[in-house]
């Protein structure tokens, strides 16, 4: 097995914080790190073991039964009846007949079991001290909004979801536009993002990591481009994070980054972008507040580093083709102190 | 008017002799006009059936040029091979043709050239219909292929899901050439299911009482009830809801104006799931005929093959929802449909069995067409067991919508499906052609087809539990997929060259393969009492079925019927049950009507494309077509 989880390292876009962190265990569904998918994992190894076993002898049975009675392709000529006698009939029967029995009695385990984790499951969740975060999914990113009873406690965020280890988090499912699913193999199976519905998922990580997600439901042209990270810290690690990204955006420090914050707040950008503390505050794109903050710019597609926001703002099209971010005429000495600020804003 | 039906030797002995003149009057009767004109008015079944087949046989081989696009686009990340939206076109173009230009019109085909051959008559019972059914399906064909070449393909997966398929999210004329696409097979595919049922239940042999008929037709009058009840949903879901959205500006799954995505889903795999067992149920057939032949015994436990087919159908109806376990459906409600996917495996696994003691108590002949067999228990097992873990919901919301699932039902669809397919026509070419395939190569080719399925197929189980879903275009590098990718890519390569070994097999048997006869595999069924390849009556006499297998009764045992008209196209009606005589019926002849029908009917159906105005002329053209068909004409014995 180890062979299917050798990625071939490095390449252009790979470069960066990905590139250590990920070997193929990230996005896996038998790499449980939370609660539920070690349950569905479990369930996995369970359902594999017997019916591997049910594989086996089938075909054994198949293999031996062609050494019988196997006479090859030049054969005497045929008895006219073609009927095998009584008696082997019988046998036959009742052999097929405590097979379907068997196979009956070992659906109905399975089902049990299957029946038993599916209750589990639904049990985990709605415990005390749950933390909410709201995805919506968009053509093609995430929009994550954490919830709260005080308004000033919500915040809004893209492409990555922070999770504190050990508490159970609600997923409320909802979609901008077409059907999307919302899946982080890692922390448990996919759930639909459907407009008009609402949909709910609960996921508890076990241990603090880092793990990748990718929308699993044809969404359009980029579907393949269309990821999020899910990170999972220490309480006061998470507390950190969260009560950081309630701050509104940090002001330009130096004349460059101050430049970039002007580049940013005169073109289209704020047509479609927010950054709050600034007056950017377009509501179809992903929220810019904290962007430098993140793991990766534009859906999980590309690292964040300071060389890949400048490319992506030059030509977004040429990266995510048909992706619904405008080419941005910016000028060429202009993109430097864009792409500075922009990651300044941890 | 009740034929007699005669034992040879009394009056006459067709067997004794042909007598010539009866052949060449049968020949007179039953032909079609020459000319190129004439082409377009067969009605003969092995005319239609064979038609059916080549053409599917073609999307079948542009399915499969598909298939190796795509896998050359994925053998590793960041490939650039193909752009986003062509891969897009190509994946949905791909799932479009395999199912509703291949596998079912292929599936069909068969059954209309061999269930009258099996049923010892001379014609399926509407021969105008079917003539009807195979152009709606070749325009419906044409229609997605003109779409394809002209950068229109559909881009919205198979399935079509609305909102994403809606007008607002997909402008253009993408989807709606798809789903008036559906439209056109799905017309086809109910005109041969209401003609087979029709001709198995009517037009048997004399005394193939319907615990006589074989396997095969078992299967096809099964899966002809199914589909009567299944491409009904389909159209409700794409040619109303959807195309009725997009053209007229309905809102029956337009989330926006309160209508349900949701329901769209419910209704398209209300036929979506029925449609597997559509195109994989002949299939069993299929191998249960070969078995037969190449065991040397009826199959074991025809009651219960019978009983399994039919269960398979009924609890097919009834497990749809396991293709939406990921949308949020109430627990108790999922429990049930994990419950009625895991049934199948019952009925399945009873008729496995069953031919597992065939064999078993059988004198196995190893010929090609039984290495196919073989090769469709041992992938179709593994389909099945992974099958088995997609009916858990748990399991499911894990693997769903990845490359297991892909890998899951290419097992169950390939396994169970074409390789039973490549099995029958090795084993039926002799009775289509004359001649016999080349077992060498016949052999090779399986080989090179199991091995390379396998390679393409069995890595992406892994792939699918490794994180990959479905329908991307490309993966970065680190996701750790290029390995098992590359491996499938290769194994589809090789796949496409043991398609290119059983082409030139076919064509070249054509001419050198040695000549068959009647029966070569020593079979036991009807369809071997016809020459090779049947002339446009099949049968001289008509048989008369002695047991479940005609052919391996004493000679003496069987019988023909003789005092049938040998200058106009009759054939026998049976009752249901026994198959007892009832009167002779006249078939219609050759005819120009369908295919100007269809035309028309077509034509109209492309223009509601363009044009919802279209619907007027096409309603008028359609009824000048059937007025025309249905024109009434004297009996042939009352003119001069």
């Amino acid at each position: 097995m180890s062979g299917w989880r050798k990625g071939i390292p490095g390449g252009m876009l790979a470069a960066g914080v990905l590139s250590t962190a990920c070997a193929g265990h990230q996005q896996s569904a038998l790499d449980s790190a939370g609660t539920q998918a070690d349950r569905i994992e479990s369930l996995w190894w369970f359902f594999l073991a017997v019916l591997s076993a049910v594989f086996v002898i089938v075909i054994a049975t198949l293999l031996v039964s062609l050494t019988r009675g196997h006479r090859g392709v030049n054969q005497e000529p045929l008895e006219r009846t073609h009927v095998p006698s009584e008696e082997t009939e019988r046998n036959l029967g009742r052999t097929v007949g405590v097979a379907t029995g068997v196979t009956i009695i070992i659906l109905f385990v399975l089902l049990v079991a299957s029946i038993g984790t599916g209750k589990e499951l639904s049990e985990i969740g709605g415990k005390q001290n749950s933390l909410i975060v709201e995805v919506t999914g968009n053509q093609w990113w995430w929009n994550i909004r954490y919830l709260s009873e005080e308004p000033s406690e919500i915040l809004t965020t893209a492409n990555e979801i922070h999770i504190p280890v050990g508490r159970p988090v609600m997923i409320r499912g909802l979609s901008q536009d077409v059907i999307h699913s919302f899946w982080v193999p890692n922390l448990h199976g996919k759930r639909d993002l459907i407009p008009s519905r609402v949909t709910t998922e609960w996921i508890e990580a076990d241990h603090p990591g880092r793990w990748r997600g990718q929308c699993a439901e044809f969404c359009g042209l980029q579907h393949a481009h269309m990821a999020l990270w899910v990170v999972a810290e220490t309480e006061p690690q998470f507390e950190a994070w969260r009560h950081a990204q309630l701050q509104p955006a940090a002001a330009p420090q130096d004349a460059d980054t101050q430049r970039g914050q002007q580049v940013f707040l005169n073109s289209a950008c704020v047509l479609c972008h927010t950054i709050r503390g600034t007056s950017a505050a377009g509501s179809v794109a992903p929220d810019l507040t904290h962007v430098g903050s993140r793991l990766t710019i534009a859906a999980g597609t590309l690292p964040n580093t300071k060389g890949n926001i400048a490319g992506w703002i030059a030509d977004p099209q040429r990266i995510k083709p048909g992706n619904h971010m405008a080419v941005v005429p910016v000028k060429s000495e202009d993109l430097q102190p864009l792409a500075d600020y922009l990651e300044s804003l941890k | 008017m009740t034929p007699i039906i005669e034992a040879p030797g009394e009056t006459v002995d067709p067997r004794a002799g042909t007598n010539e003149e009866h052949r060449k009057k049968l020949e007179r009767a039953w032909s079609r006009p020459g000319r190129i004109f004439g082409f377009f008015t067969a009605t003969t079944h092995t005319a239609i059936g064979m038609r059916y087949i080549i053409t599917a046989f073609a999307f079948f081989l542009a399915g499969g040029i598909e298939a190796l696009l795509m896998r050359t686009q994925l053998a590793f990340s960041n490939n650039h091979f193909l752009s986003a939206d062509r891969y897009n076109q190509i994946f949905t173009t791909h799932g479009t043709t395999m199912m509703f230009l291949f596998a079912v019109p292929m599936m069909e085909g068969m059954a209309v050239y061999l269930v009258p051959l099996m049923l010892g008559t001379r014609n399926v019972a509407f021969p105008r219909l079917n003539a009807f059914g195979y152009y709606m399906f070749l325009f419906g064909g044409l229609l997605l292929y003109a779409g394809v070449l002209t950068n229109t393909g559909p881009d919205v997966g198979w399935f079509a899901y609305p909102p994403l398929s809606g007008p607002q999210y997909s402008p253009g004329k993408r989807v709606d050439i798809w789903a008036q696409m559906i439209t056109f097979t799905e017309i086809s595919a109910l005109c041969v299911a209401t003609e087979l049922i029709a001709t198995i239940l009517k037009m048997r042999a004399p005394r193939m009482s319907l615990n006589r008929l074989p396997l095969y037709c078992w299967s096809m009058l099964i899966q002809s009830f199914m589909v009567i009840f299944a491409m009904p949903a389909v159209m409700v879901a794409s040619t109303i809801m959807l195309l009725l959205d997009r053209t007229v500006a309905t809102h029956f799954v337009n989330p926006a104006a309160g209508g349900d995505p949701l329901l769209y889903q419910h209704v398209f795999w209300f036929f979506g799931h029925p449609e597997v067992y559509i195109i994989f149920i002949p299939a069993l057939g299929f191998v249960s005929s070969i078995v037969e032949a190449h065991t040397r015994r009826g199959v074991f436990g025809y009651p219960a093959m019978v009983l399994a087919l039919a269960g398979t159908a009924f609890i097919g109806f009834g497990l749809w929802v396991h293709h939406m376990f990921a949308t949020g459906l109430p627990q108790i409600g999922e429990s049930f449909f994990t419950a009625a996917s895991m049934m199948i495996a019952i009925t399945s696994g009873i008729q496995i069995f069953c031919w597992l003691a065939t064999i078993w108590t059988g004198r196995v002949r190893m010929h090609t067409p039984m290495y196919f067999v073989l090769g469709f228990i041992f992938i179709f097992v593994m389909g099945g067991l992974t099958g088995v873990m997609l009916a858990s919901v748990p399991l499911d919301w894990q693997v769903h919508d990845t490359f297991f699932v892909v890998a899951h039902f290419h097992y169950v669809l390939i396994g169970g499906a074409v390789f039973p397919l490549f099995g029958a026509f090795h084993y039926w070419y002799p009775k289509m052609t004359g001649r016999m395939m080349n077992e060498t190569l016949g052999k090779i080719e399986f080989w090179i087809l199991f091995i390379g399925f396998n390679m393409t197929f069995f890595p992406m189980h892994i792939l699918g539990l490794k994180g990959m879903t479905r329908r991307i275009y490309t993966y970065p590098p680190e996701m750790g997929w290029d390995n098992a990718n590359a491996l499938a890519t290769v194994g589809a390569y090789i796949i496409a060259i043991g398609g290119i070994l059983f082409i030139a097999n076919v064509l070249s048997s054509r001419k050198t393969g040695a000549p068959a006869g009647r029966n070569p595999w020593d079979a036991g069924t009807l369809e071997w009492a016809a020459d090779s390849p049947p002339p446009p009556y099949n049968f001289e006499y008509l048989p008369v079925a002695a047991g479940r297998y005609t052919m391996w009764a004493p000679a003496e045992a069987r019988a023909v019927v003789t005092g049938m008209r040998d200058d106009r196209r009759e054939v026998l009606v049976t009752s249901i049950m026994d198959a007892e005589p009832q009167h002779r019926l006249v078939l219609p002849g050759s005819s120009f009507w369908p295919f100007l029908t269809a035309l028309l009917v077509g034509g109209g159906f492309v223009g509601t494309v363009f044009g919802f105005n279209w619907y007027y002329p096409t309603a008028v053209a359609a009824g000048v077509g059937l007025i025309g068909w249905f024109w009434p004409k004297a009996p042939r014995d009352l003119r001069p």
